[in-house]
């Protein structure tokens, strides 16, 4: 590398000429090749989030049960009984577009760190995942790494992967999205923070050594991709999960003593991204002997080192005097450990190689004087044109019911999960394919399992891009309506929510337009439902040869449990109860639905204005009638409508020991009867009840103000039945939904 | 009763079999570390818990059994004590030569987690009191969960009753014989790939991984 740094060398490093420009002015000198490296990761979109600040500035953060909100390395909420959940989303999209195993593995493998960094054992891993068009080139390849890939460094971790979503469409063929979450437990009064604290105070390297994969990876990430992304390859790192998971012990048993004072994961940018952050979050300068720092290559350059991403480190500020400690239970774990620098009161970040001076940088250019952008927004042309309903030609309902079951954003993803172990830890109490959420009983403040009943947490990850197509506001905030009633079906209150916002190119003013409003529409719901945003990321340049994603704002929603013996599932408890559904189909609409894209290969319509006093009420009633034993199931609606919602209670519900399955004898709610079968809507939950319930469900309702409509029965027919509409045995519902996802990849089954 | 909970480098199940021991069968329980060289005083039943030792490295279970505590479990069984190894830990039992055998990849060359049924055999073994001609469902959670044996010792394993337990219907990994757990020749060492310590409350989903966990313990406190 030329040691030479000019123009043109901090064009190479991404930086703009106005970037540059004022890089010089701020510093007054040229900088170092190190100093470069150093200032144009952390100026990428990646870590200084320049596009999207001025917009996340204005979403809600705070409640009285929030301990840590954004800016951590996780947001940390109260969960009562002495513990706090520590837990954050975040992306790994382009590194898993290139290599699908690796991009992913280490993807799950760096959300991990975040929440262990606060000092809190993982307990619950998720995924939102989204792929392109199932016959797309390289697709099933993408999906059977991106999958092997989340279960090997999950599974090894012995963290169970425990539910999450994943959605198919077009627009993310050359761009697929993989945004991992992890929750952790903590006491709640032993929060780890990162920021450094004491002149004097030894900064400490633990973990795997150094080496030179991923230089870049941050400043790929800020990048659009085109054809020669391939050769971007080096820049994708290689996971270890082993090596994390003995990181992991041995920093919760040092969490144990009184020795952090800072800890930081050495993620994006590594140890250029961890020094600075931990510097400017404590108002304090550091200096570091690069020379120190463990390597597993011979040769690397200050450079290198510096802006290395390998894998499974971390950096702490450690109390003086107690280096021993940390020395002693890392060489237990058998991992590098080596006092690599100190404190400093000079608010500079220096790094000396061998005693001479590499980098000399006010932490100050490298955070605060990183670029904000107000970027320009456009509403895209002709997007009212695009505001009208689409018209369906007529088709048999039962056709069309099973094509969509079939579909492989709604088939069933058994095939997906299955690979990840999602019974660890003795806490799975929902996992997945059961529920519209999983639930988690809580462990003690050490991650130890509780025997019995006793409160537990309940997790949805969920966005449906399409909508925030059509409309960014609404569609994002419907997002968070869903994931939130997808907590109310199983008992619990949402409390808190973590984002990862995936966007095309913010350049493009459209792009922006769309981000813009989604964080409107995202910060509109989470107000009215009192759900703060504690922890998030930001995921831009999701695009391929000039072709933005779906908006795509992913959100993981956090809420409590009573008890976790009492909850709810997707699955009808057997025949002879009576089906209700809470809530309005008045809201109900085509606009962007599954049938749509399927039937005319068209997005087109508006998704409804929600309406956050109706989903308060309906997630309420449930809530109550989930708590109190009175509903004996709940499943919301949500892609394909009644008729799906109604498929997957019936399959889940499995053929008893003697082969029969159940059935369901039903009535359409008022309205035109295609759109009452398949159009979708917001704050629609089907529950089931015993007959001797019904009164007591009807004033549960009334008590919420949810409407509540009676649909029907389940019978012991194996037949969903809905006269002079559609009759369709439960046995081919369930092949059609079982075995969509294999059929549309052209899977091999996993056997057994 | 006292039990022995080993932890490996790698090891992610030890947490979950020290707190059926401890919690539900109220057991005075000892982790110990793979690098002690002996087992606790009065140890009645050692558990290798189910992860990935060492990462998998080579094979699974294949750098474990050099750990130093290998040697205290081999005397340890060797004059009669009882050995669970559950999962990674059956891994390391067949890697030491405590158990016969071998395992190889799934079938599928996937990771596999559900639940299976299994069918416990009269075996004579203390942890298999009460379980025999019993259909039990338990979770898998493995990548190399396939069991492989000559013809020869798979007849004399059949023959000798050390088969435990075999999968129920349909086989997760494609092992030979529909083959879950061995014993040893003594019957005092049992390996199975499904999880008991996962099926141990209803609320969790079951209790069928209970009964060689109290199948044990009776035996031990009637001694």
């Amino acid at each position: 590398m030329s040691s030479v740094v000019d123009a043109k060398v901090a064009k190479e490093h991404g930086l703009t000429v106005k970037e540059w420009q004022h890089a010089l002015d701020v510093l007054g000198r040229t900088p170092t090749i190190e100093e470069l490296g150093m200032i144009s990761v952390l100026w990428s979109e990646h870590c200084s989030y320049k596009s999207s600040r001025v917009h996340l500035k204005t979403l809600p953060t705070e409640a009285p049960w929030v301990i840590q909100g954004p800016g951590e390395n996780a947001g940390v909420i109260d969960v009562g009984h002495g513990l706090a959940v520590a837990f954050k989303m975040e992306s790994h999209n382009h590194p898993s577009f290139i290599e699908p195993y690796q991009g992913a593995a280490t993807g799950v493998g760096g959300i991990m760190r975040d929440v262990f960094t606060m000092g809190a054992r993982p307990i619950a891993n998720l995924n939102s995942l989204r792929f392109g068009d199932p016959k797309a080139p390289r697709m099933r390849f993408l999906v059977e790494g991106v999958v092997a890939g989340i279960g090997g460094y999950g599974n090894c971790m012995g963290v169970p992967t425990v539910g999450g979503e994943v959605a198919f469409d077009p627009s993310y063929n050359g761009n697929i999205l993989v945004n991992a979450f992890t929750l952790g437990v903590l006491p709640k009064d032993r929060v780890f923070l990162s920021q450094a604290a004491g002149v004097g105070n030894p900064l400490v390297y633990v973990g795997s050594k150094t080496g030179r994969d991923g230089i870049h990876g941050a400043t790929m990430a800020s990048e659009e991709f085109s054809k020669d992304s391939e050769a971007k390859r080096p820049r994708v790192q290689v996971g270890d999960p082993f090596t994390e998971k003995v990181l992991l012990e041995a920093c919760l048993e040092l969490m144990k003593e009184d020795v952090i004072v800072a800890i930081q994961d050495m993620g994006a940018a590594g140890l250029t991204s961890s020094s600075a952050e931990m510097a400017s979050r404590g108002g304090l300068g550091v200096e570091i002997n690069i020379d120190l720092v463990p390597r597993r290559e011979t040769g690397m350059t200050p450079y290198e080192v510096l802006l290395s991403e390998s894998q499974e480190r971390m950096l702490m500020v450690v109390k003086k005097g107690h280096e021993a400690a940390v020395h002693r239970i890392f060489e237990k774990w058998d991992l590098s450990s080596a006092v690599v620098g100190v404190v400093t009161d000079t608010q500079h970040v220096v790094v000396k190689d061998a005693g001479r001076v590499v980098v000399d940088l006010p932490v100050s250019l490298l955070v605060d004087e990183a670029p904000m952008y107000e970027r320009p927004t456009q509403r895209p042309e002709g997007l009212e044109a695009l505001w009208v309903e689409p018209k369906l030609a007529e088709h048999p309902a039962a056709e069309r019911l099973l094509a969509l079951l079939a579909r492989p954003t709604i088939a069933s993803k058994r095939w997906i999960y299955e690979q990840y172990d999602h019974s660890v830890r003795a806490g799975t109490v929902i996992g997945p394919g059961e529920a519209d959420a999983c639930v988690i009983r809580l462990p003690d403040a050490g991650g130890t399992p509780k025997a019995g009943g006793g409160p537990g947490i309940a997790i949805s990850v969920d966005m449906n891009g399409r909508y925030c197509r059509l409309d960014p506001r609404r569609g994002a905030a419907l997002g968070v309506l869903e994931a939130v009633r997808n907590l109310a079906c199983v008992g619990a209150e949402a409390k808190a929510v973590t984002d990862c916002l995936n966007f095309g190119n913010p350049e493009k003013p459209e792009v922006m337009w769309s981000f813009a409003e989604a964080v409107v529409g995202l910060g509109e719901a989470c107000r009215a439902l009192d759900t703060p945003i504690v922890s998030g990321n930001v995921s831009l340049y999701n695009e391929t040869e000039g072709r933005p994603i779906l908006p795509t704002p992913t959100v993981g929603v956090v809420g409590l449990v009573e008890d976790v013996r009492r909850v709810a599932k997707t699955a009808f408890p057997g025949p002879g109860h009576r089906i209700f559904l809470l809530g309005s189909t008045d809201v109900l609409s085509f606009a962007g639905s599954e049938l749509q894209l399927l039937e005319t290969g068209v997005l087109s319509g508006r998704p409804p204005e929600p309406d956050y006093a109706r989903a308060r009420a309906v997630h309420g009633a449930c809530i109550e009638a989930v708590r109190s034993g009175l509903a004996r199931s709940a499943h919301d609606l949500s892609e394909g409508g009644l008729l799906v919602a109604l498929a997957e209670c019936l399959v889940a519900a499995r053929p008893g020991p003697d082969g029969v399955w159940l059935g369901a004898e039903v009535k359409l709610p008022g309205g035109e009867r295609t759109r009452s079968a398949f159009a979708e809507g917001p704050s629609l939950i089907l529950v089931t009840v015993l007959d001797s319930e019904v009164e007591a469900l009807c004033a549960l309702a009334e008590r919420h103000r949810a409407p509540i409509a009676e649909l029907g029965r389940t019978t012991d027919s194996g037949r969903l039945h809905i006269d002079q509409f559609l009759d369709v045995p439960t046995s081919a519902l369930s092949d059609a939904y079982e075995n969509g996802l294999m059929r549309a990849l052209d899977l091999n089954a996993l056997g057994g | 009763m006292k039990v022995a909970v080993v932890t490996f480098p790698g090891s992610n199940c030890d947490e979950d079999a020290a707190y059926v021991a401890e919690s539900l069968l109220g057991a005075s329980t000892t982790r110990v570390w793979h690098k002690d060289a002996s087992l606790p005083d009065g140890t009645d039943l050692v558990i290798l818990p189910g992860g990935f030792s060492y990462g998998d490295a080579l094979r699974s279970g294949a750098l474990a059994r050099f750990s130093p505590v290998m040697g205290a479990v081999r005397s340890f069984a060797e004059r009669g004590g009882l050995v669970l190894g559950i999962c990674n830990g059956f891994q390391i039992l067949l890697e030491a030569g405590l158990l016969p055998g071998a395992m190889l990849q799934n079938a599928s060359q996937k990771f596999v987690c559900k639940r299976v049924r299994l069918r416990g055999h009269d075996t004579g073994s203390p942890f298999m009191r009460g379980l025999a001609g019993r259909v039990l469902e338990m979770p898998v959670a493995h990548h190399e969960g396939r069991y492989h044996a000559s013809d020869e010792v798979l007849d004399r394993l059949f023959e000798e009753r050390r088969v435990a337990f075999t999968y129920e219907g349909a086989n997760p990994n494609g092992a030979a014989r529909d083959i879950a757990g061995v014993l040893s020749e003594k019957k005092n060492v049992l390996g199975l790939m499904p999880h008991p310590e996962r099926a141990v409350e209803a609320v969790l989903g079951g209790e069928d991984g209970l009964g060689m966990f109290l199948a044990a313990k009776s035996f031990l406190e009637a001694r």
